[in-house]
Order: C-alpha cells, then sequence, then structure tokens
C-alpha cells in the first residue's frame, strides 16, 4: 500500500512486482521443504537422501514424467473447477463429491451397450456429457440453496461430498439389488466402459491420457471465458463486489447458481475423464478420494488464475507420484509429502509471512496480496 | 484503510424476506407433498402392534401405538403444517412454529415406521437417546470451539482439522508413553490433546489477526496440516509401535441421580468428556454472555473499531478467543481417540467439525441453541445406527448402509437451508481487523 517511489528506478520496480505472485509460491515451496526436511530428521532419515528419491521417483524417467503428468490431469480440471468459483466469490470445497458424481454418470453411461457400437469421436463426448451432467447437478445444488436460501456453499458442498460417497459406494458395491457393479469381479467395482468410450493412452502404461490435452484446452478456454466475455465480467464483479454488481442490475443470483453449477460440471469432467481414461476402465469404491481436495490446495496455490493452475497441478502431482519412492528409498511415510504439500498452502495463503522473511514487496494496487477473499463470515 | 470501509460486509440485502418466504413455502409444500404420500403409506404399513419403551426396568412407560392409524395422524398434522406454512402471510409467526412442530413429528414417525418394518416389535427410546447425546458431544465442542472464534470475528473452519490433530497427537503421546494401556497417563494425554488444539488455535490466530491471512485459506491449510502430520505419525510412530486398541477414560456415575429409577442407568453414567462438554456449554453461555470479557469478546466480533476507540485491545481478545476455540476442538478431538474408540485411524473426524459448524449457524453464534444443534446431528447419527439394527426391509429390500450412513450430512443440508436465512452471523465474523492509523 506504500506507493512505489517514483523518483529511481520504477520501470524495474514494476517489473519486480509482477514476478511476485512467483516469487512467494516458490519461497513458499522452498519454505515448506525445509520445515518437512525437520520432520525426516525427526523421523531418522536424511533430508537429502528422501528429497533426492522424491525427486527421482516423480522426473527420473520419461514414463516417471509421463506418470507425473498422468497424475496432474484430474488436479488440472478440478483445480479449474475451483477457480473458476473463486473467481464469483463462491467457495467450492464440493470438487471432491462433484468429481465422483461425475465418474459416478461416466461409468454408468459408458457402459450402455449402444455407445459400443458408436465410433469413438462420438462415444467418448457422450461419455463425457454424462459425466459433465453428473458434477452439473451436484454443483448446482449448493448454488442454488445458497442463491435461494442463504446456506452455506462451504458447509452444504461438505456434507454433499459425504452424501456422494455414500451414494458412490451404494452405487458400485450393492449387489441386491445389482446396479453398477461388474457381478465377476472379485473385489466390487463397476462394469468395463465400452472400448469405444475410452480415452486413448498417450504413453502406454503411465496414466497418462488423451485428457491432459482436454484440461489444457480448458484452462485456456476458462481464461479466455473470464477475461474476454461478459459473463466472464460478470462472475468477476459478483466474486469482487456483490452489491456493486447488484446496483450495476447484474442477475447477481443467477450468476451464483450459474457458477456453482459450471464448477460442478468441470469437476465432473475431471471425474468422467479418469474413469474412461485410467488403465482400468471402470469406477472402484474411494478410487478418486482426495482429488476434489487437493485440487482445492491447487487452485490457492495458482492463486485463483486458470493459467497458474497447470504448473501448480504439475507440482501436486510430481510430489505425490514421487512419494512412494521416497517411502522405499528413505523409508519414510508418504504421507510426508501431505505435510509439504500442506506447509506450501499455509505459506502461500499467508503470503505476508514470506514477504517480510524475503523482503518481498507487495504488488502495487493489491491489499493484502491474497488469491481471493473468501470470508465474508457466513452470510456473504 | 478508512474505518468506514469495512470489506465484504454488504448492506442488508433487500431480498432476505423473499428469501424468508421461498423457504416458508417450499417447507409447506414439502410438508404437504410428504403428507400426502404418509396417507399412501399408511396403507402399506404391516399391521402389527408397536410398543415404544422409554427407560429401564418395570417402571419404564411403555407405549402401544397402532402403525396405520399413527401414520395417518401424522399425516394429517403434516397438512395443517403445510397449509399453515403456505399462507404464512396471514399465519404469521404460526408458519415456523407449525415447521418445527412437523420437524419433531418425524422422530416419532421414522421409529413407528422403522419398527414396523423391521424385524422386531419394540424399541426403547432411552437409549437413543443416551446415544443421541454421546455422540452429539464432539459436535457441541467442536460448536463451542467454532462459536468462541466467530464470536471475536475469526471464522475457523479448521476446527476438523484441530479435532483430528488431537485425537492423532494426544493418542500417540499416550500411546509411547504409557503404551495406551490406562493410568494417570491418560489423562496428561487428555491435557496434551487439549495442548495440541490450543497450538493450532495459536496458529490460527496468528495467521488471520497477526498476518490477515485469508480465514477461510487458513482453515483449509489447518485441515490439511493436519490429515498430513496425523496419518505420518500414525505411519512413522504408532504402527511400528503395534499399539492395538487401548484403554480408554472410564465411565463415571454422577452420586444420587445415576441412582433414579428408570433413567438412572443411562442418563447418568458416562465418561468424562461427555460430562465436561456439559459444563463447557454452561460456561461458554455464562462467560460470553455475564462478564466484561465476554462482552469485549462479542464487540470484539461485531464492531472492533468502535471497541478499539473504548480501549479495547481488539488483537488480544481475538487472540485468546481463537486459542481458547483450539482448546475446545482439542478437548473434542481427544473425545475420538482417549474417551471413545482407544486408537487412531486417519481422518477418524470424519467432518465431524463441519458438521460442527453447521450446529453453530443453526444455533445462531448461541452456546445453547448450538448444543441444540448438536443434538439434532447426533440424534440423526443415533438414529441411522438404530434403523440398522432393527433391520427395516422396505418392498423386500434392506435399506442400504449407505443411506443410513448419509442421514446426518443429508439433515445438516436441510438444516442449513431452512436455517441460516435467520441466522445472522457476528457482523466482524471473517473480516480481518485493520488497525486505525
Amino acid at each position: 500500500m506504500t506507493p512505489p517511489s517514483q523518483s529511481f528506478g520504477r520501470r524495474s520496480l514494476e517489473r519486480y512486482f509482477r514476478l511476485a505472485p512467483v516469487t512467494v509460491p516458490l519461497y513458499a515451496i522452498l519454505i515448506a521443504s525445509l520445515v518437512g526436511a525437520v520432520f525426516i530428521i525427526g523421523a531418522g532419515s536424511n533430508p537429502l537422501t528422501a528429497y533426492a528419491a522424491l525427486f527421482d521417483g516423480a522426473l527420473g524417467s520419461p514414463d516417471r514424467i509421463a506418470t507425473t503428468i498422468g497424475r496432474a490431469t484430474p488436479f488440472i480440471i478440478g483445480a479449474l473447477a475451483v477457480v473458476l468459483g473463486f473467481k464469483a466469490g463462491l467457495f467450492n470445497i464440493g470438487a471432491e463429491g462433484q468429481l465422483l458424481l461425475g465418474a459416478l454418470a461416466a461409468a454408468w453411461v459408458g457402459t450402455w451397450s449402444w455407445l459400443a457400437g458408436l465410433p469413438a469421436v462420438l462415444a467418448v463426448p457422450v461419455v463425457l456429457l454424462a459425466g459433465t451432467l453428473g458434477g452439473l447437478v451436484w454443483g448446482g445444488i449448493p448454488g442454488v440453496l445458497k442463491a435461494k436460501t442463504g446456506a452455506h456453499e462451504v458447509i452444504t458442498t461438505i456434507m454433499l461430498n459425504s452424501i456422494a460417497a455414500a451414494f458412490a459406494s451404494y452405487l458400485i458395491t450393492s449387489r441386491d439389488p445389482i446396479l453398477l457393479i461388474d457381478q465377476a469381479a472379485s473385489t466390487p467395482h463397476t462394469r468395463l466402459v465400452a472400448d469405444s468410450a475410452r480415452l486413448p493412452a498417450l504413453v502406454t502404461g503411465t496414466g497418462l491420457h488423451l485428457g491432459i490435452v482436454l484440461a489444457l484446452a480448458l484452462c485456456v478456454a476458462t481464461y479466455l471465458f473470464l477475461k474476454r466475455t461478459t459473463p466472464g465480467f460478470e462472475i468477476r464483479t459478483v466474486g469482487a463486489n456483490k452489491d456493486a454488481a447488484l446496483y450495476a442490475g447484474m442477475p447477481v443470483q443467477r450468476t451464483i447458481i450459474v457458477v456453482m453449477a459450471a464448477s460442478g460440471a468441470l469437476a465432473g469432467i475431471a471425474g468422467a475423464a479418469e474413469v474412461i481414461g485410467g488403465s482400468s476402465g471402470y469406477l472402484t469404491p474411494g478410487a478418486f478420494t482426495n482429488i476434489g481436495f487437493d485440487s482445492i490446495a491447487i487452485a490457492l496455490l495458482a492463486r485463483g488464475n486458470p493459467l497458474a493452475v497447470v504448473p501448480a497441478a504439475l507440482l501436486w502431482g510430481a510430489l505425490l507420484s514421487g512419494a512412494p519412492l521416497m517411502q522405499v528409498e528413505a523409508d519414510l511415510s508418504v504421507n510426508l509429502v501431505r505435510i509439504v504439500q500442506a506447509l506450501i498452502i499455509l505459506f502461500v495463503a499467508a503470503d505476508a509471512i514470506v514477504r517480510k522473511l524475503f523482503r518481498i514487496r507487495a504488488p502495487r494496487g493489491a491489499v493484502d496480496g491474497g488469491p481471493a477473499t473468501f470470508s465474508r463470515g457466513w452470510a456473504g | 484503510m478508512a474505518t468506514v470501509d469495512l470489506p465484504g460486509r454488504p448492506a442488508p440485502a433487500r431480498n432476505v424476506p423473499a428469501r424468508a418466504s421461498v423457504r416458508l413455502q417450499s417447507l409447506g409444500l414439502f410438508f404437504l407433498l410428504l403428507g400426502g404420500s404418509l396417507v399412501w403409506i399408511s396403507g402399506h404399513v404391516p399391521v402389527e402392534d408397536v410398543t415404544l419403551v422409554f427407560g429401564l426396568g418395570d417402571l419404564a412407560p411403555r407405549i402401544p401405538v397402532d402403525p396405520p392409524n399413527a401414520v395417518l395422524t401424522i399425516a394429517l398434522l403434516y397438512f395443517v403444517a403445510g397449509g399453515v406454512a403456505l399462507a404464512h402471510r396471514w399465519t404469521g409467526r404460526y408458519a415456523t412454529v407449525a415447521l418445527v412442530g412437523a420437524a419433531v413429528l418425524a422422530v416419532p414417525l421414522i421409529l413407528i415406521l422403522s419398527v414396523a418394518l423391521g424385524n422386531v416389535t419394540q424399541t426403547n427410546l432411552l437409549p437413543l437417546l443416551t446415544e443421541a447425546l454421546r455422540l452429539s458431544t464432539p459436535i457441541a465442542l467442536g460448536a463451542l470451539a467454532g462459536l468462541w472464534c466467530e464470536r471475536a470475528g475469526v471464522v475457523n473452519i479448521g476446527i476438523e482439522g484441530m479435532m483430528l490433530a488431537s485425537a492423532g497427537i494426544g493418542f500417540t503421546f499416550y500411546a509411547l508413553v504409557a503404551g495406551a494401556a490406562g493410568g494417570p497417563w491418560l489423562i496428561v494425554a487428555v491435557l496434551v490433546s487439549i495442548g495440541v488444539g490450543g497450538l493450532l488455535g495459536l496458529l490460527h490466530a496468528v495467521l488471520c489477526v497477526t498476518y490477515r491471512t485469508d480465514q477461510i485459506i487458513s482453515g483449509v491449510a489447518i485441515n490439511l496440516l493436519a490429515i498430513g502430520i496425523t496419518s505420518f505419525l500414525r505411519r512413522q510412530v504408532l504402527l511400528p509401535l503395534g499399539v492395538g486398541t487401548g484403554v480408554t477414560l472410564s465411565a463415571i456415575k454422577i452420586p444420587f441421580l445415576s441412582s433414579l429409577p428408570v433413567v438412572g442407568q443411562t442418563l447418568f453414567v458416562g465418561k468424562p468428556i461427555f460430562f465436561t462438554m456439559f459444563v463447557v456449554v454452561l460456561l461458554s453461555r455464562v462467560v460470553l454472555f455475564r462478564t466484561t470479557w465476554g462482552l469485549r469478546v462479542r464487540s470484539v466480533g461485531e464492531k472492533p473499531h468502535a471497541a478499539e476507540t473504548l480501549g479495547v485491545n481488539v488483537v488480544r481478545i481475538r487472540y485468546q478467543s481463537v486459542v481458547l476455540g483450539g482448546l475446545i476442538a482439542g478437548l473434542a478431538g481427544a473425545w475420538f481417540t482417549l474417551e471413545t474408540v482407544g486408537s487412531f485411524e486417519d481422518l477418524m473426524t470424519n467432518g465431524t467439525g463441519f458438521i460442527a459448524l453447521a450446529a453453530l449457524i443453526f444455533g445462531k453464534w448461541r452456546p445453547w441453541p448450538a448444543f441444540g444443534g448438536a443434538l439434532l446431528f447426533g440424534f440423526s447419527a443415533a438414529l441411522g445406527s438404530r434403523i440398522q439394527l432393527l433391520g427395516v426391509e422396505v418392498s423386500g429390500f434392506p435399506v442400504p448402509s449407505q443411506f443410513l450412513q448419509a442421514l446426518p450430512y443429508v439433515v445438516t443440508v436441510v438444516v442449513l437451508a431452512g436455517a441460516i436465512g435467520r441466522a445472522i452471523p457476528p457482523a466482524a465474523d471473517g473480516v480481518p481487523y485493520e488497525p486505525s492509523r
């Protein structure tokens, strides 16, 4: 809030400010790794060995890199869903449930017999559309509740996550009546999706599938939509100041419903793409646990920027796909990565701490430099 | 920043009456439809005698019920309640009363239906009530933790994480020093749990009050951190120790009351944190509304700048309240491992912290009503497991256990949709405090 000095080096200072959104997350990653090292030492291992194994496991070979990117694919789309909510001032914690509903819809529609006869160019979009609708419904419910009754989306979406998990568990495991379960399978999972409805793998055996192209396209589309279109502007206005939006005659309530539904739809696509792109081609109970929650963290790390979601999701995917090798080589629980991730989010959110530690100045015009403001209490 | 320009506090929305109307009318419509389907159901309920028992021993009251007639009666009452709610413009306050009455009627309705459809002919209500009270313990404590934070103007969605961390770290301490085998270390472990909650409360305060981090993000970060640390500890420490299910806090009997006939053995025998919960509710109510410090907390949560003008140290009060909230959340965490299960599982708090927040909102940021909200969720959880025990079958299929597990969450959503419009949070809740210059 201190205006930059007018007298000297104004241009270079401005360039410095523009870098700030990148420097804070980088420093946050650094501090988080250092704190993580404390935990590693506490557990009796060598932090250098551990981090080297983590790096090796994530990026040590072309196949490992492909695995990391594949791991990041649902994170990119899921985080995009969360970012879209952020822009309208909505905190969609329900990506987890919406993703699951999308996955369920895809796993169900994908087994329809007439799909098997269609060419992939038609069958895949049908299944993705089903996933979109599944997520759209599950995201639309909290949107309607928020707009019509004022029920805060943070609580309703968390509750809908639990309901979705129970619902999915019922649909996938129920044998009486038989719903989605593959009766021939020894462990419960859904029937196999038709071959024509599968997303082709890009590198076989790594979990990297065509969904990544879809994910990147969605990122660019969301970015352009928010930046260049009238509805995008309305969304951002509602997020920045609801009263101003109302005063300007914007449909605030409708925007809330539409954004929550669209956010859910994106999460639904993430789930559907994983079902038809994953190596198994079916859905097991608890398959996508935590993808939605990780997406929230990634959206925060990306500071609500649809394009920054990609590197943030890649970092997340790398940490998760490198962890098993770290567990083997350094004899450390994979959950160490979870601690590091939480600390990254903590320091990105509390950027004032990072700025103080490393003497980074806040970007001009930003009051607190935070990614977005959600905490308007429970009534806003 | 100018004092008047409090960000994020919108002017009173002009559509609130419209929202209230929509809510009353849709709830009214809901009960009309429910009444209609109950009329149909009453024709299909098995005609068998159902007995509702309350309490133990020969003195316990036994209420015989004839299911079809009982369901039909409730259906008619629902028609009345639905009509009164739909016509809220003319019935005024009675609309809300009718809806509350209708909601309460759901309890006997569900019980009668489950016994009629189940493979037993009677069910005892008192154990159901005590189980509901027991299950509402962590919810009520969590709600009070939230109450203290939010009354001081700090939103805390990290209660879930605070509970989880204190449950996990408290139990890890107990397993390390005493092998989870009971003894005085058990009490120390509860204190450790409380301390862990307090430390996380302090972290939340540092982030939100000193560094003015977005309060919801700080809460999310605390939740993530708790998940990471507890599952890390479990793999690195607990699993190698090989400590199985340990000794939990032992039950205590309230003197005199526990020897009462019918209700004594169930209502007045329980574990320490369960009873402490009532004390915490009572103390919260007294301290918040009857002491100077409580008044300061509330003033800081409503109008921090006005409070500051009157000489209240806003930052200090917010720190104190958020840490106090953390301590209470720590006690709630101890309930899971040290009072109930005697072991620690990953993610064992299972969303209780969020349900607690819903209870807090339901109770409009007041201690006893928040406890009432907690009781509602505890009751729906207890009811779910009771229905499972009764072996209820609907048209030949058993009710899926997943539906019953989801019951408390469904109730939360319905209650929030029905309640929050009238629930006004503390005015400065969620607004970072910028000292005037």
